[in-house]
């Protein structure tokens, strides 16, 4: 949980974004009108939190709070109140388990026993080589392709222990695993194929 | 104005006030921690839910704006079990360490769980714990005790303009914190102790002092300022244990500087306790018969005598020490130690003349050598309040400053302020567009050599840019100490031929003046003294009793009732709390008893006779609580200012009398803040 602030986290001396993501951030600011720039706390926030290795450290929400006009407490608020905002480091890949009541039916705890198993972490853990970070999250609107994980901006779906852990282990070496389904279905299709919108006029689609 | 029944009774209420507020008019009483009358609307504590006819669901009625036919219930069947809901709920995570709280006894959360809470609990579960914070010196932290109210943060960010607190995490990991763990940097901060309804937020000096109800509460008026603010001093036999803000609309609304409440841990160290006189260099204890003939003899030896007044001296002890001055025939007197030069002319020259309610109407603000955040906290939430609402230009002619509120930083070159009385800067115009336009001057112009020229720069830029319209005076002089405008009043000024403060001490220095009479008088240069025999009457043991050749002890604030004129020049009465320490007597009472050792006994011989006096003497001190209207008329001088920059009048916000200089705790506010912040030019460049 983002909240954990039980173990201090080692602090970078600073935080500026890169000339990029600069342009980004003004980009989006402009998006809103004049005088409610702080608006853009939350797309900036994630800007901050990508270009530092996933995880926000203070000198950067202190540069949000810098780069918007605003006092670095509202920022703060923010940043601990969203789950997705990491305020201590993470692997390079951030597996988020998804344990809801979808999920959990579909065999979560297999998924993430497999996750356990694979890594040799438990949830909250970093391995050793700065790989990954094992996470439990809450739903994240993929039920129908339940049970489901998310490694940083990927949905990996329609898991077993066995997929999960070839997902993990490609990830591991190198490998792009396939996005999404692991079943071979498209997006969120029937598992069992097509079953409605067969026809299109009365003749067979 | 919009009807709504209440518990039957119709009634019709201002438009824009919300349910609670009109269930308060007709007196029914809505239980409610989040909501404040001061603070903006939060609706997340949910104990003022009320029953609304035709609405699907309880509301909270602190965020409901009345509207016409409403029918609400707050004494139904349902509001009662609401009320145990919402109660439980917030006792779930709450620890049941009353007897261990400071709050106890004071407590919102305490009281309306008696009135409106279950009589046992059923929740089994571990309760949450939270780590406490740091918040600096001055606010105790117990955050498990924290109901989330929001109120600290609300008061912090809104009235006094630091954003520094915030409400962290979520749901039941939602904690109150500066997240960075550094101390409040408001002046203000106290307020948060008295606005948490429960234990969470304490105040760390008074920590396991005292229970309210050993108390006792004497109602008086604060003097680390010339703001005057209404306090409470709860006192335990002859202790004075807390120092809490009373309710002033006029004057301090309910807020309090962090000086004024917590610098009375000053009143009982380094008290001059009993009569000193110097003998062979050494100040030695006396007697009081002792020391006043020792007083007689100096007095005997020399030529010239002359009397400066201190900040902190009620009107009462400077008219006893005028009529004495004036029984010996002296005109050498002065009440401003600081050089500030003000006094001389009309009385509208030395008030604040829009007082400090009328900021409110007030539409472009001018700040002249003042920085009101430190020389009167409570005024600047004041006008902070002001420029919350919009459409209120303010500009500075001041050292740069954090004030709180956006102000146009014009430097603190005195040529801007000259420009502007000419008419040709552009805040001229932006002061003339104004309907009420006000300035505040304050001592970093005042207290300098060419403090009146300045003074009437100001006087020339109230006249000039429509300052002086009906019913509305926009020129003001922010003092800083609270004897000031009493002491004018009353006209401790240099009489015919006599010296100011700067001649007096010239006169020491260079012998014309053989005994300089300080009545608590602590800010002048003592080595400027020179071989003049001193006498010093005051409460504590600071610059001016190491000079002094006889000591006499006087009475603090709290142990004197004494009348103080505050810088709107509003009458107001300090009451005695506690004795005086040891054979320290009231400050009047030891110059009455002088005045006959000296052969001239002052007229009077009880405080009522005494005032009786004054009053005939000086009229509008009599009418307490009131503002004596004062007549526009000449002040100040003509002429070039002298070039100089214009500087800060108070350094150190913590440190400013001998009692917050004698206050441990002031002393690590100083540290805490100041320390941090030379540090900061160090490392931070």
């Amino acid at each position: 949980m983002s909240t954990d602030t039980d173990t201090p986290v080692a602090q970078p001396d600073s935080f500026v974004f890169t000339d990029e993501n600069r342009q980004l951030a003004d980009t989006i600011i402009a998006r809103y009108p004049e005088g409610r720039q702080a608006s853009a706390v939350l797309p900036l926030l994630d800007l901050a939190q990508r270009q530092h290795d996933g995880w926000l450290p203070r000198v950067a929400m202190d540069h949000v709070a810098d780069v918007l006009g605003m006092a670095p407490i509202r920022v703060y608020e923010v940043a601990t109140f969203y789950t997705m905002f990491n305020l201590r480091p993470v692997g390079k890949h951030h597996v988020q388990v998804c344990t809801n009541l979808p999920c959990w039916l579909r065999g979560s705890d297999k998924v993430m026993h497999a996750c356990k198993k694979t890594l040799g972490i438990e949830v909250g853990e970093t391995t050793a080589d700065g790989q990954f970070t094992l996470s439990e999250v809450e739903c994240l609107g993929a039920c129908v392709n339940a049970p489901m994980i998310q490694v940083n901006d990927d949905y990996y779906e329609d898991l077993d222990a066995d997929s999960t852990a070839k997902v993990l282990t490609d990830l591991r070496e190198g490998r792009q695993p396939k996005k999404g389904s692991q079943t071979g279905r498209t997006s969120s299709e029937p598992a069992g194929g097509l079953t409605s919108l067969m026809t299109v006029g009365g003749e067979d689609a | 104005m919009p009807k709504l029944t209440i518990d039957g009774n119709e009634v019709e209420v201002e438009a824009g006030l919300t349910v609670l507020q009109a269930c308060e008019q007709i007196g029914i009483e809505i239980p409610r921690f989040c909501f404040h009358e001061r603070l903006s609307i939060a609706g997340n504590c949910r104990m003022c839910l009320v029953e609304m006819e035709r609405a699907p669901k309880p509301v909270a009625s602190c965020a409901m704006p009345v509207a016409d036919g409403m029918v609400i219930h707050t004494d139904s069947e349902a509001v009662r079990k609401m009320r145990k809901g919402v109660m439980e709920f917030l006792l779930i995570n709450h620890p049941l360490d009353c007897p261990i709280c400071d709050q106890g006894g004071e407590c919102d959360l305490q009281d309306q769980a008696m009135g409106y809470g279950m009589d046992r609990g059923r929740y089994l579960e571990n309760k949450r714990a939270v780590k406490d914070k740091y918040m600096g010196p001055l606010v105790r932290t117990i955050m498990t005790r924290c109901i989330h109210c929001t109120r600290c943060v609300r008061f912090i960010t809104d009235v006094a303009g630091v954003p520094e607190l915030g409400a962290t995490g979520r749901g039941e990991h939602m904690e109150i914190t500066t997240y960075v763990e550094k101390a409040l940097s408001s002046e203000l901060s106290g307020n948060i102790i008295d606005l948490c309804p429960v234990g969470a937020l304490t105040s760390a000096p008074y920590a396991f002092n005292a229970r309210p109800w050993e108390l006792q509460k004497t109602e008086s008026v604060d003097v680390m300022d010339a703001v005057g603010c209404n306090i409470r001093v709860d006192a335990r036999g002859t202790e004075v244990m807390r120092v809490l803000p009373r309710l002033n609309e006029d004057v301090n609304e309910e807020w309090l500087g962090d000086k004024s409440r917590f610098s009375i841990d000053g009143l009982k160290r380094q008290r001059l306790d009993r009569p000193y006189v110097r003998r062979d260099g050494r100040l030695t204890p006396s007697t009081w018969a002792e020391a006043l003939q020792a007083v007689k003899a100096g007095l005997a030896e020399r030529s010239g005598v002359a009397a400066i007044v201190g900040d902190q001296a009620e009107a009462e002890s400077v008219f006893a020490l005028k009529g004495l001055m004036d029984a010996l025939g002296s005109p050498h007197r002065d009440c401003r130690q600081d050089g500030a030069q003000v006094g001389h002319g009309s009385r509208a020259g030395y008030l604040f003349n829009s007082t400090i309610a009328g900021i409110e109407t007030a539409d472009a603000l001018l700040l002249v050598g003042t920085n009101p955040r430190v020389e009167a906290p409570v005024l600047n939430a004041r006008i902070r309040k002001r420029a919350l609402r919009g459409r209120f230009p303010v500009a500075a002619v001041a050292p740069a400053a954090n004030r709180t509120y956006r102000c146009e930083e014009l430097g603190a070159d005195t040529g801007t302020l000259k420009a502007i009385a000419e008419g040709h800067h552009p805040f001229a115009q932006v002061l003339r567009d104004a309907a009420r336009p006000m300035l505040i001057i304050g001592n970093g112009a005042l207290a300098r050599p060419d403090g009146a020229v300045l003074l009437g720069l100001a006087r020339r830029i109230a006249e000039g840019t429509g300052m002086l319209v009906d019913g509305w005076n926009g020129f003001n002089v922010l003092h800083t100490a609270a004897s000031r405008v009493g002491a004018l009043d009353l006209g401790f000024l240099p009489g015919e031929g006599g010296r100011d403060t700067a001649g007096i001490l010239d006169g020491a220095a260079s012998g014309e003046i053989g005994t300089v009479f300080l009545l608590a008088a602590d800010e002048i240069d003592m080595g400027r003294l020179g071989g003049a025999f001193v006498v010093y009457q005051g409460h504590h043991g600071d610059a001016g009793a190491a000079r002094a050749d006889v000591i006499l002890p006087g009475a603090a604030y709290t142990e004197k009732d004494g009348t103080y004129v505050n810088t709107e020049g509003r009458v107001q009465l300090a009451r005695r709390a506690i004795f005086p320490p040891g054979e320290a007597r009231e400050d009047w009472r030891i110059l009455r008893a002088l005045s006959e050792y000296l052969g001239h006994k002052l007229p009077y011989n009880d405080l009522d006779g005494l005032r009786a006096a004054m009053v005939a003497a000086v009229p509008h001190l009599g009418r307490v609580d009131a503002v004596a209207h004062a007549d526009w008329g000449g002040f100040g001088a003509d002429g070039e200012p002298d070039g100089a920059p214009l500087a800060d009048a108070i350094e150190n916000y913590y440190m400013t009398d001998p009692i917050s200089r004698a206050s441990v705790t002031m002393a690590q506010c100083t540290e805490a803040f100041l320390g941090a912040a030379e540090g900061k030019t160090g490392t931070d460049g």
